[in-house]
């Protein structure tokens, strides 16, 4: 399979993004204003500081012509991976419900966390049991989820919730020690920790592969 | 017309920001401050300013999490 990494100005994970996803498939860079994305089988909107996060972290990005294909590539059921940068790119395009603040406490946290796999219907997740811990790194200074109460009462009631900070590690004061949300299909995944960072054991936890690797399994 | 948009994090959202300003002074003798937000002011010139509150709620605010006011500031 082929999966396809968008950069924007500022974007600063894509290649390592590329060499996670070219462990379970192969990958090429999407550049923001090509609005081709080139046949790909699945995207994922990486991290970094797309346009400076002037004005909001992911506002301006979310405009590009990549983004607006990506938009349509997404509502016809194709995988969508956002990290960091890219979950809050895919919050404010709407196609994740809620928006990430500024950290509790104002720091930058940069650390190994623990997250709690959540029941949930999503290929990202096909090799992965509800109640799963994977070891994956975060590294972000607005990463703290929120959505209204309403919102909220909708994703977990609608199994949308698809990762949770592990007790007693929630980074940022997320609502509901929540790191990572799918829509309402389950095709599209954003989380503030790092999978691609944490694929190769010499970083400490290859965790992060299997959710590649969860994708790839679709397609063989 | 000339406008300044007032763009600020909506009621009950933690203002992590506001919070540490509101710590800070009362180091340098400001005593009795409370409810510090921190938001943020936009200034521009529109052709055309029944589109503005479109384009704050499209661009400039997140309608989830912040409220905006828009001022016409002609003339000022």
């Amino acid at each position: 399979m082929l999966w396809g990494v968008l950069q924007f100005p500022g974007s600063c994970d894509e290649r390592d993004a590329v060499r996670a996803c070219s462990l379970a498939g192969e990958a090429r860079l999407l550049w923001h204003e090509d609005p081709d994305l080139g046949g790909v089988d699945a995207v994922v909107v990486p991290g970094g500081f797309s346009y400076g996060d002037y004005l909001r972290a992911g506002a301006i990005a979310r405009i590009s012509r990549a983004m607006e294909s990506v938009a349509e590539f997404a509502a016809a059921g194709g995988p969508v991976l956002g990290i960091c940068n890219g979950f809050q790119v895919l919050c404010e395009a709407g196609l994740l419900p809620g928006a990430l603040l500024r950290n509790e406490d104002l720091r930058f946290v940069c650390r190994q966390v623990e997250l709690v796999a959540v029941e949930a219907d999503s290929p990202f997740l096909a090799g992965i049991e509800a109640g799963e811990t994977l070891s994956i790194p975060v590294k972000h200074g607005e990463g703290r989820y929120y959505a209204p109460p309403e919102v909220l009462e909708r994703i977990e009631a609608g199994g949308q919730v698809a990762f949770r900070y592990a007790p007693g590690q929630n980074p940022n004061g997320s609502v509901g020690d929540i790191a990572g949300v799918l829509n309402e299909a389950g095709n599209v995944l954003g989380l503030m920790p790092h999978p691609e960072h944490a694929v190769d054991a010499m970083t400490g936890s290859t965790d992060g592969l299997r959710l590649f690797a969860g994708v790839q399994g679709a397609f063989v | 017309m000339k406008a300044r948009v007032l763009i600020r994090p909506k009621e009950g959202i933690l203002d992590p920001q506001g919070k540490a300003v509101e710590r800070a002074l009362p180091a340098l003798g400001f005593d009795g401050i409370e409810h510090v937000r921190v938001g943020r002011m936009v200034e521009l010139e529109a052709e055309d300013p029944g589109r503005l509150a479109e384009l704050c709620s499209k661009l400039l605010a997140n309608p989830l999490i912040e409220d905006f006011e828009i001022e016409s500031i002609d003339g000022a």
